[in-house]
């Protein structure tokens, strides 16, 4: 031992360089760097050969051509003599728009479910039970052509349309519904709505702090509850209740009035709502039962009502445990809804297929998705980072 | 490659197992270690105390390149402690250590703990590392739990098995780093007896402890820590009876 | 504290609601008024829904008919299932030949099932496998002991859809780990790729890494090299899956306490041996559940593959439904690859779940 004390002896700076972690360290990532430097540049310099082969161009000046092909379903004007871009657009508001309604019918249907597995009545639970696992090993592709092939195959023609309630259509051309005759009252109707929402926000802060202050409770929620079913009704009577509706009339071969919901868009979301909704029926769950039962009870020894237990103790607690996964439930239900390409409904990614399809311009048409979609979940994982922070449990 | 002064000085007797030279240590900007010196003989034993905070967790750990220390030397067995990878490696193999918290393998037996190091360190056969765990493990007197899962071991009973751990690996320095601040009163005593036999039979030992009654009856010498300096070392006689700094009063004023 | 012997103490039976049929029913389903109002509501509407669907799928039902027949009944036209059976299973591969594909999958469904036993998992299992997929690929590809050749391109249907998952998952598993303890490393250059690599992925659906293999790949590459279309989403589902494994095991690596790390350093293991033999083994056992979960999502997930044109098992059926003999029975069709499905997936969930409870009972 003595003898070689002088062999491994050495100054900080003289170290063989594989023996020293940090130049070590530095040969990793270059050589990592180098690798994945090496393998885009040979990929870069292959496609720019293929596409001067090709002669493809790139860019996105393909954007502002004529796209010269229909949309079936748009929420913003639209015609075949439209741009790529706009036609884009579309798609994108059409991905929104099935996203946006997916996820408020998940989330009301998972957390009901979610509960029911939770019921003391077995019939219930069990119900739940065999709906979760029904759902969630079915491959959500499927149920799509599933849903979509029953209301092409199951479900009359116009002519033959069930008419289960006045007002009601179904057909193997969508849902048709009656729906009020335009009147400058509803649009006056909503702005009061929103009068309510933004003046019980207001209540609601000033009720904390004269609880604060005073100690005296204010009902600022149910006040506002009340406010908001009343004041929109005392409009609508002010405007002289109209009443009028329009009502779908069978034009031929088709239905004309009255608000028709597709059924490629019917199909999308009924297969995105029960198969997301499953996976959020067990987050529901999972967060519910993650609240000891020592926790109510010690809210109950102090004397407060099941209602405030509730409120004050096991929703705080419940929800810092549920909404973390229930957001990736909703991001998830976001990038299943590109399934639409599948069954026809017009969104981003069947746009821009159609569009990669007609322009070949492949590379950019990917691109486009990928950003797309990028953003949705980055602006979601940043929604989750602050939501996170701020319910962070303080501990040591 | 340069020598050492501690080469050319002491060349007949017998080198120091640990030599702490100036060293200093810093967290961020917190100066957690200040200006230690400390020599280590083979066969001593050592027992550092002070209140928490006092930073002598950190040098024993820095001791085995835990921690890494920013400015001074530490040399041990004849090894400087540098960014060496394979020397921190071959230090590691002959400087024990147990942890407050044990650090058992979960997930392994009893016998697969001891015989981890043996194997894949020091490349010991299968068959002739499980004997010398077994002979260790009688050593600690739990030879019947050598099947057993950590999970399935009191507290105790864990913290003896992570002695034996590193008593395979044959070391020629042992650090305790609070061994019993986790147990619970009653077993404590198992431990500390297993500790007390390995110091009757001459193991080189750094302990940082508050157990004063095992300072007094081991210990060669005892060592104060306190704002990340060794405040005081001395005999454990006159360590205890007649300490010199105020703060070395004020703590043991506290502790006894 | 009763100072009472319980021998002196009278022993009464429990009123009459409280055990047995009854007192079931009374605590299960009619222990509170709503909850009897509940009941009452879900047999009412069970037996309202219920008596046409056994109708139409049991009563009215043809399960072995022409389609000619089908068109006479109310009921369900099972029939649609026999007669496209051999399509809807083995999609283009050789008639005649049927028997490779079969066996093979036999043989991997049967390897799966032995390997169920944690007491096999040993190199001998690894060994076996290695053999059995070789003669997995021999069956499918043929070209030797007189087996016409059978290209990649024919391969379709259900073994599509097992090879595409089963390769998917065993590839992906590892990968995954990789960029996880990629993710978790010190060194910033390669935590920086990982970290990008493993976020790029999962924000993005599968479907545009799809379209990438199948629009964007051969762009890629060098002229007159082409690699094969079921390789190219293979590939595309492996990187996929891989992600998702990543953030799943890093979960794990974080749950490791650090002592364990500290524990494994002060032994003399190097990096490679403490990952191997301390953190991973413990931190993977922590994630069976979601990686299970993960391995499910990535089965399902193969069912994509129809958007870009291959025939795994949901193609050919869709194809064999364009058949104008059949069309209109999408919804039996469906129904029984819907069956198809749960029995794979339910059979790996329950399998997690007990793998689950062995592994934690075991210290």
């Amino acid at each position: 031992m003595k003898k070689n004390l002088t062999a491994e002896q050495s100054g900080n700076g003289k170290v063989a360089f594989w023996r020293d972690p940090d130049k070590r360290a530095l040969f990793f990532q270059f050589m990592a760097l180098l690798i994945v430097g090496g393998v885009s540049y040979y990929l870069f310099a292959n496609t720019q050969a293929n596409l001067a082969r090709q002669s493809i161009a790139t860019g996105f000046g393909f954007l502002q051509k004529e796209a010269s092909f229909e949309i079936a379903e748009s929420i913003i004007p639209y015609s075949a003599a439209d741009t790529y871009a706009r036609a884009l657009l579309v798609g994108a508001l059409n991905t929104i728009k099935v996203a946006f309604v997916g996820i408020i019918l998940t989330t009301i249907l998972g957390t009901i479910i979610g509960i029911a597995r939770l019921s003391t009545n077995w019939l219930i639970s069990e119900l739940a039970a065999g709906f979760i696992e029904v759902m969630q090993n079915i491959p959500v592709l499927l149920q799509l052509f599933f849903w979509y092939a029953l209301f092409y195959e199951a479900f009359p023609s116009p002519r033959q349309a069930l008419h289960p309630f006045a007002g009601i259509f179904i057909c193997n051309r969508g849902l048709i519904f009656a729906i009020p005759q335009a009147h400058a009252a509803y649009p006056a109707m909503g702005i009061a709505l929103l009068a309510v929402v933004i003046g019980g926000w207001f209540l609601n802060k000033w009720s904390h702090k004269r609880l604060d202050l005073t100690g005296k409770m204010f009902p600022a929620f149910r006040v506002t509850l009340a406010a908001a079913i009343l004041l929109p009704l005392l409009v609508w009577l002010a405007f002289g209740a109209p009443t009028a509706m329009n009502m779908p009339q069978l034009r031929g071969f088709n239905f004309s009035g009255g608000l028709t919901v597709s059924p490629e868009f019917t199909a999308l979301l009924m297969g995105l709502v029960l198969y997301t909704s499953a996976f959020v029926a067990e987050i529901v769950r999972a967060g519910i039962q993650s609240i000891g039962r020592g926790q109510i009870e010690a809210a109950m020894a102090i004397g407060l009502r099941p209602g405030r237990v509730l409120q004050l103790v096991v929703l705080p607690q419940a929800l810092r445990v549920i909404v973390p996964p229930l957001t990736s439930q909703m991001l998830n239900l976001t990038k299943n809804s590109t399934l639409a390409v599948a069954i026809g409904y017009a969104d981003f990614v069947a746009v821009t297929n159609t569009t990669i399809n007609q322009t070949g311009q492949a590379i950019e048409g990917v691109a486009l998705i990928m950003v797309v979609y990028l953003f949705f979940s980055l602006s979601t994982s940043l929604f989750m980072n602050w939501y996170n922070k701020r319910t962070a449990l303080v501990e040591r | 490659m340069t020598t050492s002064p501690a080469d050319q000085t002491s060349l007949e007797q017998v080198a120091p197992i640990v030599e702490i030279r100036a060293m200093h240590k810093w967290y961020g900007d917190f100066h957690v270690l200040s200006d230690i010196n400390l020599t280590v003989q083979s066969g001593e034993r050592i027992v550092i105390c002070g209140p928490s905070g006092s930073g002598k967790s950190t040098l024993i750990r820095c001791i085995n390149r835990l921690e890494e220390h920013q400015r001074g030397q530490i040399i041990v067995n004849g090894i400087e402690l540098t960014k060496d990878i394979k020397n921190i490696e071959k230090i590691r193999t002959e400087v024990g250590m147990v942890f407050q918290h044990f650090n058992l393998f979960p997930h392994l037996t009893i016998l697969e703990n001891l015989t981890l190091g043996p194997i894949w360190v020091r490349k010991t056969p299968r068959k002739e590392a499980e004997e010398i765990a077994l002979q260790y493990l009688d050593k600690v007197h739990i030879a019947e739990q050598a099947r057993k899962y950590p999970g399935q071991l009191s507290g105790g009973q864990q913290q003896r098995v992570a002695i034996a751990r590193s008593l395979c690996m044959n070391p020629k320095l042992m650090l305790f780093d609070e061994p019993t601040s986790a147990l619970d009163p009653e077993m404590i005593k198992e431990v500390l007896d297993v500790m007390i036999d390995l110091a009757k039979e001459g193991m080189t030992m750094i302990v940082v402890t508050h157990e004063m009654g095992f300072a007094k009856s081991v210990a060669d010498r005892v060592m104060f820590m306190d704002y990340g300096e060794i405040v005081e070392q001395n005999k454990p006689q006159e360590f205890f009876d007649n300490p010199q700094h105020e703060r070395t009063k004020l703590f043991l004023s506290q502790i006894l | 504290m009763t100072t009472q012997a319980p021998s002196k103490r009278a022993y009464l039976k429990p009123p009459v609601t409280e055990v047995g049929v009854l007192g079931w029913l009374r605590s299960n389903l009619f222990n509170t008024w709503y909850n009897s109002l509940l009941t009452i509501f879900v047999i009412a509407l069970l037996a309202w829904l219920l008596p046409p669907l056994i109708r139409w799928g049991f009563i009215d039902s043809l399960w072995n008919s022409s389609a000619e027949a089908c068109r006479e009944t109310d009921g369900a036209c099972w029939s649609v299932i026999p007669n496209n059976i051999r399509f809807i299973i083995f999609g283009f591969f050789p008639s005649g030949q049927e028997w490779r594909p079969t066996l093979a999958m036999v043989l991997l469904i049967g390897m799966v099932i032995y390997s169920r036993d944690r007491s096999r998992w040993k190199r001998s299992l690894l060994v076996l496998w290695a053999i059995n997929l070789v003669v997995m690929g021999v069956l499918m590809h043929g070209g030797i002991f007189g087996m016409p050749s059978v290209d990649t391109a024919q391969w379709s249907g259900l073994p599509l859809t097992l090879m595409l998952s089963f390769f998917g998952m065993v590839a992906a598993y590892p990968f995954g780990v990789l960029l996880a303890l990629g993710r978790r490393s010190d060194l910033p250059a390669i935590k920086t790729l990982c970290v990008i690599y493993i976020e790029m992925i999962r924000g993005v659906p599968l479907i545009s890494l799809l379209f990438m293999s199948s629009v964007m790949f051969p762009l890629f590459l060098p002229e007159g090299v082409t690699i094969d279309k079921v390789l190219r989403a293979q590939i595309a589902i492996i990187l996929f899956t891989a992600a998702y494994i990543a953030e799943v095991v890093r979960g794990g690596l974080q749950a490791i306490p650090k002592g364990q790390y500290e524990a494994a350093d002060s032994l003399g293991l190097n990096y490679r041996q403490s990952m191997r033999l301390i953190i991973l083994p413990q931190a993977l056992k922590i994630v069976i559940p979601p990686t299970v979960g993960i391995l499910l999502s990535a089965f399902k997930d193969t069912s994509l593959v129809v958007i870009i044109a291959l025939y795994d098992v949901l193609k050919t059926t869709k194809v064999a439904l364009s058949n104008p003999l059949w069309t209109g029975y999408s919804t039996e069709a469906y129904i029984f690859l819907a069956l198809l499905y749960f029995v794979f997936c339910y059979a790996m969930s329950s399998y997690s779940r007990k793998l689950e409870k062995e592994l934690h009972t075991e210290h």
